[in-house]
């Protein structure tokens, strides 16, 4: 596809641009980089209390936006950047995780046993995992557009599978799951109530946990599992036959994907409540991918900024009503022709995806079947 | 005497209808380097392919170090101590030269998710044991200035290097070059000879594909020729320039000459 050349010169300027600042950043200080995080994070608690003058949201509470929405595709788009990301493995249904790890939490702590929500999440992450090895053991065999289309299958089974269990309340799904604990610190008498009025609980439980999501991914990423799965992204022949093996790397991109996956939709159940399998639609996932995307695959703080514009952008249009759709749709599709790597993307992945399909692949030498060997089984 | 290091023994590959090796024998023992030469379309990354188990022989058997490794899982051969580099050049492009030679020092590390995520000691101190090795490695192969720069970015000499030293990170026994010196002037095809002597000194055997006969006469101490699949030679360099078989595989057959096809 060729674009006019305003938008080449729009993109190299924005790219030059953040390169700048980048460059810019890392060569401050530690000490002050460290302190802006610092900074940052603190003004991210308090993000409900005392919103920047610009980010709100017309006709719904803003710190329902955040704890509702914000924070739980924060969340699924860090677990899915794992796994397209990371490991370059196309993913569309991660948001089959998302309802197991909902759907446990529902069933052990509403539907069919009475244990607290703080019980459930770690059963919740991990039959979440389980559900990421078992949905991966036989499908990640294959490769790039098969894998696409056998997960998307996962994640309809997953949704028309609650619909018709009576085990998981079918389409009517489970109510009354109790919300997390509160808590109560006597000496300075402070109060954190997880109730239905106030949301700002759920929303700084949820930036608590992202922050040690990004910092459990980070000492990832920077250890020989994340220089595996960037191996195999680049080349997974040549990375199984320097020693990588490749299919237990990809496997454990999909089990902590599914993880965090899990995690989120725990969380999500434990706050609104009740679920159906109508709040786990085939759009989610799509919607989950595109804020990866657009982020800028293999970046965790592209992914966080990706969610947050997907997941704030239509509430903060909501005065367009009907339309904020088309309008947030038309949005995104400009900011991808101007940007196709992303708004945050990783230097590396995005110069991966621009020499797509520059290079033969999958041939060893001479043509041989050595690529649709792994696809065919 | 104990068993060669490396031993094809009857080994058979077709694809279809298309017999790529056809009933090869050939070994290669500990400490020589071994060259393995032919026309095109010979098999000689056929055998390299079966060796290191991106192919499952038809039929025959490989023996390494006196253990059948034939249908093993590719990353398990590497730790084995079988590497390889490529015909044409499969480095992971956006990963730095440092990283990719890393990459191939890991495959014996024993770090996993569980300890990359609880950064144990020993994690750490792996990784750092990593980064010292591969940088040596970039040392010895004369690349170590160019540790930060993409792969993709390196001169293409350099990127040959590379895929050397990344294979060598692997610890392996005996190390697989698919046409090193493709590509380089004389002057650099004299000075990859002179490395590869280098890194059989180290202790590495050495099983060499190349096409140029000046660097596989030098360089290897015995040849082996393939043909059409078929293994039709095995000696000394001088044995194998003067071996009618040769000659004519090399120069083709005369019309009357029946190869049963």
């Amino acid at each position: 596809m060729t674009f006019p050349p305003f938008v080449l010169r729009v993109r190299q300027a924005v790219n030059d641009r953040r390169r700048a600042w980048a460059v810019k950043w890392r060569l401050l200080p530690r000490r002050v980089r460290v302190g802006v995080m610092v900074l940052l994070v603190a003004y991210l608690y308090l993000l409900p209390v005392a919103p920047l003058p610009f980010v709100r949201t017309p006709e719904v509470g803003f710190s329902g936006v955040l704890a509702d929405q914000v924070v739980i595709y924060v969340l699924a788009a860090l677990g899915l950047n794992v796994v397209v990301g990371m490991a370059g493995l196309l993913d569309l249904g991660y948001v089959g995780f998302y309802a197991v790890g909902a759907y446990t939490t529902a069933v052990l702590s509403s539907g069919h046993a009475n244990w607290p929500w703080l019980a459930t999440l770690p059963v919740a992450i991990a039959a979440s995992m389980v559900a990421g090895v078992v949905l991966g053991t036989p499908t990640l065999r294959l490769r790039g557009d098969y894998l696409a289309i056998v997960t998307l299958g996962f994640g309809e089974i997953i949704r028309i599978s609650a619909n018709n269990s009576n085990y998981l309340g079918g389409p009517r799904g489970i109510t009354s799951i109790p919300h997390p604990p509160s808590i109560h610190i006597p000496v300075v008498d402070w109060h954190l109530d997880f109730g239905v009025l106030d949301a700002k609980p759920y929303y700084w439980l949820g930036l608590t946990i992202i922050i040690i999501v990004i910092f459990l991914l980070r000492r990832l990423e920077h250890s020989r599992v994340g220089r595996a799965w960037t191996a195999i992204r680049e080349d997974e022949d040549a990375a199984e036959l320097m020693g990588v093996p490749t299919f237990k790397f990809k496997l454990w991109a999909f089990a902590i994907g599914a993880a965090i996956g899990g995690l989120a939709g725990s969380l999500y159940a434990s706050k609104i409540g009740f679920i159906n399998p109508d709040n786990f639609p085939f759009l989610l996932s799509i919607l989950f991918l595109s804020a990866v995307v657009l982020g800028g695959s293999g970046n965790i703080a592209g992914a966080v900024l990706g969610a947050v514009v997907i997941s704030y952008g239509p509430e903060r249009i909501r005065n367009f009503s009907d339309r904020r759709y088309f309008v947030f749709g038309v949005v995104l599709v400009i900011v991808m022709v101007f940007r196709p790597q992303g708004l945050l993307p990783s230097r590396r992945r995005a110069a991966e995806l621009a020499h797509a399909g520059s290079e033969g692949t999958g041939l060893l030498g001479e043509p041989s079947p050595v690529a649709s060997e792994s696809a065919d089984g | 005497m104990a068993e060669p290091l490396l031993v094809l023994e009857g080994v058979t590959m077709q694809f279809g209808g298309i017999t790529a090796l056809d009933d090869v024998s050939l070994h290669v023992d500990a400490g020589e380097i071994m060259g393995l030469i032919g026309p095109n379309g010979a098999g000689k990354t056929t055998v390299f392919n079966v060796v290191t188990g991106v192919y499952h022989p038809t039929s025959g058997d490989v023996r390494f170090n006196g253990e059948s490794i034939a249908g093993e899982k590719r990353y398990r051969i590497t730790r084995k101590g079988i590497a390889r580099t490529f015909q044409n050049i499969r480095l992971f492009p956006e990963m730095t030269a440092l990283e990719n030679v890393m990459v191939g020092v890991d495959a014996h590390a024993r770090t996993s998710v569980p300890g990359a995520l609880a950064r144990l000691p020993r994690t750490r101190s792996e990784e750092h044991a990593t980064r010292d090795s591969a940088t040596q490695l970039l040392e010895f192969m004369g690349i170590a200035s160019q540790a930060h720069n993409a792969a993709r970015n390196l001169p293409y000499g350099d990127q040959r290097r590379l895929e050397i030293s990344r294979a060598m990170a692997t610890q392996p026994k005996i190390l697989l070059l698919d046409e090193p010196a493709a590509g380089f002037n004389p002057a650099e095809k004299r000075e990859l000879g002179q490395l590869i002597h280098t890194i059989r000194d180290r202790g590495f055997t050495v099983l060499l594909i190349e096409h140029d006969m000046s660097v596989v006469m030098s360089v290897c101490d015995r040849i082996n020729v393939l043909d059409f699949g078929k293994h039709i030679a095995d000696g000394k360099p001088a044995e194998i320039r003067n071996d009618p078989k040769v000659i004519q595989a090399y120069l083709g057959v005369p019309a009357n000459a029946a190869r049963g096809s």
